[in-house]
Parts: structure tokens; sequence; C-alpha cells
């Protein structure tokens, strides 16, 4: 098999599982809002793909890579999590194990391993599922509040979805009724998957993580920043409403994205300068596969293409040496 | 002198070599080629008529004569394309007919197709042929499932357009793009349509 | 029928016996040599359509072996490849001449990629590599031999790509209307991963790490 070598990184095993549990911990708060929203498929979803992942990594490790039991630094959790939050609560939980084995397997293990990943393993696993199977990935039930055995739900657009398609021969007026109010988005009343659906409770996920400094504020805050201004400059222009700033911050992934998976230590820059770099890029590529393709959203696809510019952004711009000078 | 001499005539000697060599083989090459192209000239014709004709008798009810000897070509209204129109008869009259149109819009580029309409109008049935939709996806607009919907369809009475624009159209699950362009071409074949009608 | 066999190798003799069967296992044109990758990548939607150029591939690859190891000696070795490459182009016209008339459904399905078998290295590769060093028999014996590895590998990834991607096999769909195929697998990424997960087993095979 090609060794394939990346920037040096920079996990020592006894800190890893710390830090997990520290990202498991900020999601806590997307998780119950997952579950208040959509009930019990949601919380089958979780499981599976947490049960799945960890699994797989298990037993490929052990008996196939024959590299022993890595289960215990428990990223196997956090990507089955992230997987999870990139999923919509009505995926058949077959399809979710398929997205855990390609996450782990094929976006982790055959590249070596922790650290050794060049792409987030949990968005491989999404994108596969997304290309794989698009009508189950872009079917999202409508959230019910409290409703936990979530009985004859009903399934309708995303907000992204509806502002998309608001130039072609629909109009205004029936938009209106349809999307949801900017407090809806921000609580997460909205249709979608299951980790993007509440900035609010991903923001807390950030504020815990920044606390407990497990990620630096620049990923979030550049990606978001640039996206919000593209965004802005496109609604200033133009007026329509599909590039509203804040209705394109609010839904969607970008939240999701710029705080959880952006934020990847292996798959993100070394550097504060390199960092910043790629979370502009970030922004200004979701802008542009949001506004000017055929999808409707284009988060998972502006983090793995900018994750394969990582090492070209980490051998320009290097790190300071303690006592050295670059 | 006398060895520059025999050098130069070396060097012409091969260059004459190779120039020999290669003019053969393109001799040779051209005479294979032109001798097969004269044999198969008539049986690929003929194979590609059946194709078009297979399509065209997949859209129209029965007819008994050769609507592709008898093809026409109309102009849309807005003059931008011309459009084959095949007509079928059974009998004495025209009781159904073809139009073959295509989109621009598809989600991968260019789709072509035949549209069959039954004589008042309404859309009989469509077969695409050629797309490059995604495969299990987009290339779904091809299939029972989506087609069956158009059978008897009549333009005037209800609205050609994908439920999402307010029409009465159920689009192709996840693939609303490729929908909307089958509509855009079926269009076109109406506006041909129309136009045909209203020369007569 | 096994004895029939082997009596027909002792007859061949060793050589013969070596230049058929490299192409099959030891330097398989798609699994250990990797050549060809184009048409691999891009036809293998379907099983058939992977036989089909398999088997188109394997006519061009004998037919020019023979031709190339016919003229070898009258060809001077400064125009040698464009001398190839249009004895090849001309096999390959006449295959999709045939193609077009005689069988035009694999013909549509294979489309561009007819042509494309000019530049398919495995070609030019063998008619450089051998059939212009060795005599006629054994030339296309290494034809034959290459072509049917080539047929092999476009077969095998063509059946994986249909049952994951389309959930049927040559056509015969085996699943029911509700089950959901792996749509990445008939898409030029899935080709990449399936030929991966083939070579893996290939190599496996082969007894190789």
């Amino acid at each position: 098999m090609l060794k394939i070598s990346t920037a040096p990184h920079m996990q020592t095993q006894h800190d890893t599982p710390k830090i997990m549990l520290d990202v498991v911990f900020a999601m806590l708060p997307a998780i119950i809002v997952a579950l208040i929203f959509f009930g019990l498929p949601a919380l089958m979803v979780i499981l599976t793909s947490v049960a799945a992942c960890c699994g797989f990594e298990y037993f490929a490790n052990r008996f196939w890579f024959k590299k022993g039991n890595t289960t215990t630094d428990f990223s196997a959790i956090v990507t089955g999590m992230l997987l999870a939050f990139n999923l919509p609560s009505s995926m058949p939980l077959w399809m979710v194990v398929v997205g855990a084995f390609v996450a782990i397997v094929i976006g982790k293990l055959c590249y070596g391993g922790l650290g050794k990943n060049i792409f987030n393993p949990a968005l491989v696993g999404r994108v596969f599922l997304f290309i794989s199977f698009p009508v189950q990935m872009t079917n999202w039930p409508k959230p019910e509040f409290l409703n936990f055995l979530n009985t004859d739900a009903q399934t309708g657009a995303t907000t992204l979805g509806l502002i998309k398609h608001i130039d072609s021969q629909t109009s205004a007026t029936m938009l209106a009724g349809e999307l949801p109010s900017y407090w809806q988005m921000f609580i997460g009343n909205i249709g979608g998957c299951l980790g993007e659906v509440s900035a609010l409770a991903l923001l807390l996920g950030l504020v815990y993580m920044l606390y407990r400094k497990v990620i630096t504020w620049h990923i979030p805050f550049y990606y978001i920043g640039s996206f919000f201004s593209f965004s802005l400059i496109m609604w200033l222009i133009t007026g329509n409403i599909q590039y509203e700033p804040l209705t394109n911050i609010l839904s969607g992934g970008l939240m999701l994205g710029a705080i959880f998976m952006a934020t990847d230590y292996t798959t993100s820059p070394m550097t504060i300068k390199g960092r910043i770099i790629f979370a502009v890029c970030c922004g200004v590529l979701t802008g542009i596969i949001r506004f000017f393709s055929a999808y409707p959203e284009g988060v998972s696809f502006a983090i793995l293409i900018m994750n394969a510019f990582v090492p070209l952004i980490d051998k320009f711009i290097k790190p300071d040496f303690y006592g050295q000078r670059r | 002198m006398d060895n520059g001499d025999k050098n130069m005539n070396s060097n012409i000697k091969n260059l004459i070599k190779l120039l020999s060599t290669l003019t053969v083989i393109a001799v040779v090459s051209a005479f294979l080629l032109s001798s097969v192209y004269q044999i198969t000239k008539e049986p690929i014709a003929k194979a590609k008529d059946k194709r078009e004709l297979e399509a065209i008798s997949q859209v129209v009810g029965e007819f008994d004569n050769d609507p592709f000897s008898e093809k026409m070509t109309i102009m849309t209204s807005d003059k931008k394309d011309k459009l084959e129109f095949f007509p079928a008869r059974k009998g004495d009259g025209i009781n159904s007919f073809a139009i073959k149109t295509y989109s621009n819009n598809g989600f991968g580029g260019k789709i072509e197709m035949i549209v069959g309409f039954y004589i008042d109008g309404s859309i009989k049935n469509f077969k695409i042929t050629n797309h490059s939709e995604t495969p299990g996806l987009g290339s779904k607009a091809d299939e029972e499932k989506f087609k069956q919907q158009f059978d008897g369809f009549d333009p005037k009475k209800l609205k050609l357009k994908v439920r999402q624009d307010g029409g009465d159209i159920d689009a192709v699950t996840a693939a609303t793009i490729t929908s909307r362009a089958v509509l855009d071409a079926i269009d076109k074949a109406i506006n041909a349509y129309n136009v045909f009608n209203a020369g007569k | 029928m096994l004895t029939m066999y082997l009596m027909q190798v002792n007859k061949m003799n060793k050589e013969s016996y070596m230049n058929l069967t490299r192409g099959i296992i030891k330097e398989n044109p798609t699994f250990v040599m990797l050549l060809g990758m184009c048409p691999t990548l891009g036809v293998t939607t379907s099983a058939s359509n992977g036989l089909g150029m398999g088997l188109a591939t394997l006519f061009v690859l004998v037919f020019s072996n023979f031709a190339i190891s016919l003229v070898k000696n009258l060809i001077p070795t400064m125009v040698r490849i464009p001398a190839y490459i249009v004895i090849i182009a001309s096999i390959v016209t006449v295959l999709e001449m045939l193609m077009a008339a005689y069988l035009p459904q694999i013909h549509s399905a294979l489309g561009i990629f007819i042509p494309l078998i000019v530049v398919n290295c495995i070609i030019l590769g063998r008619a450089e590599a051998f059939a212009s060093k060795h005599g006629i028999r054994q030339s296309i014996l290494d034809g034959i031999g290459m072509g049917i590895g080539f047929t092999i590998g476009l077969t095998s990834l063509g059946i994986v790509r249909e049952i994951l991607g389309n959930g049927s096999v040559f056509g015969y769909s085996f699943v029911t209307e509700n089950y959901d195929p792996m749509l990445l697998f008939i898409m030029p990424p899935g080709a990449f991963l399936a030929l991966a997960g083939l070579i893996v087993l290939f190599n496996k095979l082969r007894g190789e790490k």
C-alpha cells in the first residue's frame, strides 16, 4: 500500500481521549435538540452510527490492518456522532452502517489511522451516502416538538432548498408562508439533518470547546465571517432572497461545518495563518457552490476540497519553532 | 569529396526508405478502410433508421405507413428551433404523430427525445434518445413511473410544469432539474405543433 | 477433457504457453500493469459493456500484433511509432464500422470509447514491447493472452459495479423495486473504489502482499 506521509501530527496518545470527550460534551446540546425535534428515529440513527463506527474501527484495525484495538482513543465515537449529525432522521439504518464503514475504513483507516487521514472521515461518509442514495439523503422529516415516537412524520423541503428555487416561477408570497422565522432557525425548529438545525445548540458547543481550549476561534470565525460577507455582497447587489445572509447562516450545515468539521485537527492546517486561509477559502467555496451550482448546500464539498489543500498550506506556511527564526 | 557524396547518397536513400514505407502503409490502410466502408455503409444507415423508427413506434399509436419517409420540418414560433415531425397514419388519416425535440437544460447538458401526440394535441408518450443525466437518478425520467402520468395529458387543460413550480406533473424524486428539462423539451414540441396547426 | 488439454499444452512448446498465459494473471493489464485505465473506468458501468469492450480490444490486439509482427522488418526504426499508430487506427476504424453495421446496440452503448481503443496503452504497448521483436505466431498468442486478461479485468469490474450500483448483473435485476442501489458505483468515483478493491483481491490470489 502506498505510504502517505503528511504534515506532522501533534497528538500525544494520552491526550486524545480527553479531547474527544470534550468534543462529545460540546455536541450534547445539538443531540438534545435533535431528540426533541426528531424523536426516536434520531436516537436510532445516532446510536447506529456510533456503534457501527466503533465496531468497524475495532474489527478492521484488529483483524485486517493488524494494529490492535484503537477504539480507546474515542475518535470513532466522535466520527460516529458527526456522521449522524449530517444525516436526516429518516435515514434507513442499514445505509447509516454503510456510511460508517466508508467513513472509518476508507476515510480514516486506509490512510493509516488517526492523524494520517487527509479528509474528514465523517464528511467522506456523508458525501458517499449523498451520491449513492440521493433520495434518502434529501428527504427531511418536519420537526415535531417533543413527539418522541414520531408517528406520522411528514416530510418537507429545507430552507435552503426553498430559497434556491425562488428565482424561477414560484411567487414570493407562496414562499412567505413556507419559510421559517429567524427564531425558528435559531433554535432548530426547521427541517434538516440532525446536527445542523439548531444554531443555538451549536453555538453552545462552540463556547464550551473554546473554554476547554479544544479549538481556537479562528476557523469558525473566519469561515462563518467570510461566507456571511460573500452572502451579504450578493444580497446587496441582487436583493434576491436566495442570498440573504442571516438565513444562509442559520440554515443548512454551515455552523455545523464551521464549528465541528472544519476544525478537526488532522485535516486542518497547523498554523494560525494557515487556518485563516483555510477558513476563508471554505467560506468562499461554500458560497460558490450554494449560489452558483445545482446543489442547495455546499458545506461538505467545500470542506473536503479544502482538506485536500491543507498539506499544501502547511508546506508554505511553516510554524515558528521555538528558538529558531524561520 | 567522394565520402561527402556517399553520405549524401545514403541520407537520401534513408529518406526515400522512410517516405516509401509510410506511403505504402497509408495506401494499404486507405484501401482497407474504403473497402470496409463501402461494405458497411448500407447496414449502418439501415441500423440508424431502424433505431429512429423504433423510438417513433414506441411513442405513437398504431400505424401502417412509414412515418420516417413522411417526415417534415417545422420551425418553432420563436424561430430558434427546427424540429422534425413524423406523422403516423392508419388507413386514411393521421391519427397520431411524433416530434423529435430536445432541451439544453438537463443536469448534464442536452437531452434529446421523441414525443408522441394524439391527433387532438394531448401527449401520448415520450422516449429519451440521448442524455447525460445522472444514471440511476435523472435517467429515471425515461422510466414508466415518471412517463405514465403523461398519457392523455392535455396541455391545454393542465399545466405542464412540475408541482414545485405550480404545475400538475410529479417530478422524478430528487431529480427536479432533469424533470424540468424534459418538460422544456415537450414544450418546444407543443409549440412546433401549434405552429404547424396554425399554418394548415 | 483435462488430458486432451494437457496434450494440447505439451504440443505447444513452453515458450508459446508462456506468451499466451502471461497476460492473464502474471501481467494482467488491468490489475497488475494498470494499463488502459480510461476505458476500464469509463465503460464498466455494466457487466455486458465491460465484456463487450474487452472483446473488442481483444480483436484489435490480435490483429494489430499480427500485422505489426508481419511487417516489423520492413519499417525503419525512425518511423515505427507513426507506422504502428496508422496500422492500429485502421484496425480500430474497421472494427467500429463493423460494429455500427452489425452490432448497433453494443456500438451505441460503448460509444466514443470504441475509437479510443486506438490510444489504449495496451495496444501500442504490446506492439512496441513484443510484436516488433517476436515472430508472428508468438505475437498472436501474446495478443490473445493480453486480450483475455483485459477482458477478465473489465468484465469482473463491470459485474461488481453493476451489482453494487444497479442491483443487477448482465441486465438481470435481482432486487425488488424498493431496493435502492448504491448509485456511487456506476459513477467514476465508484469505479476507482471498485477497481481498488478488485486489485486487493487479485493480489491476494496471486500470492503477493
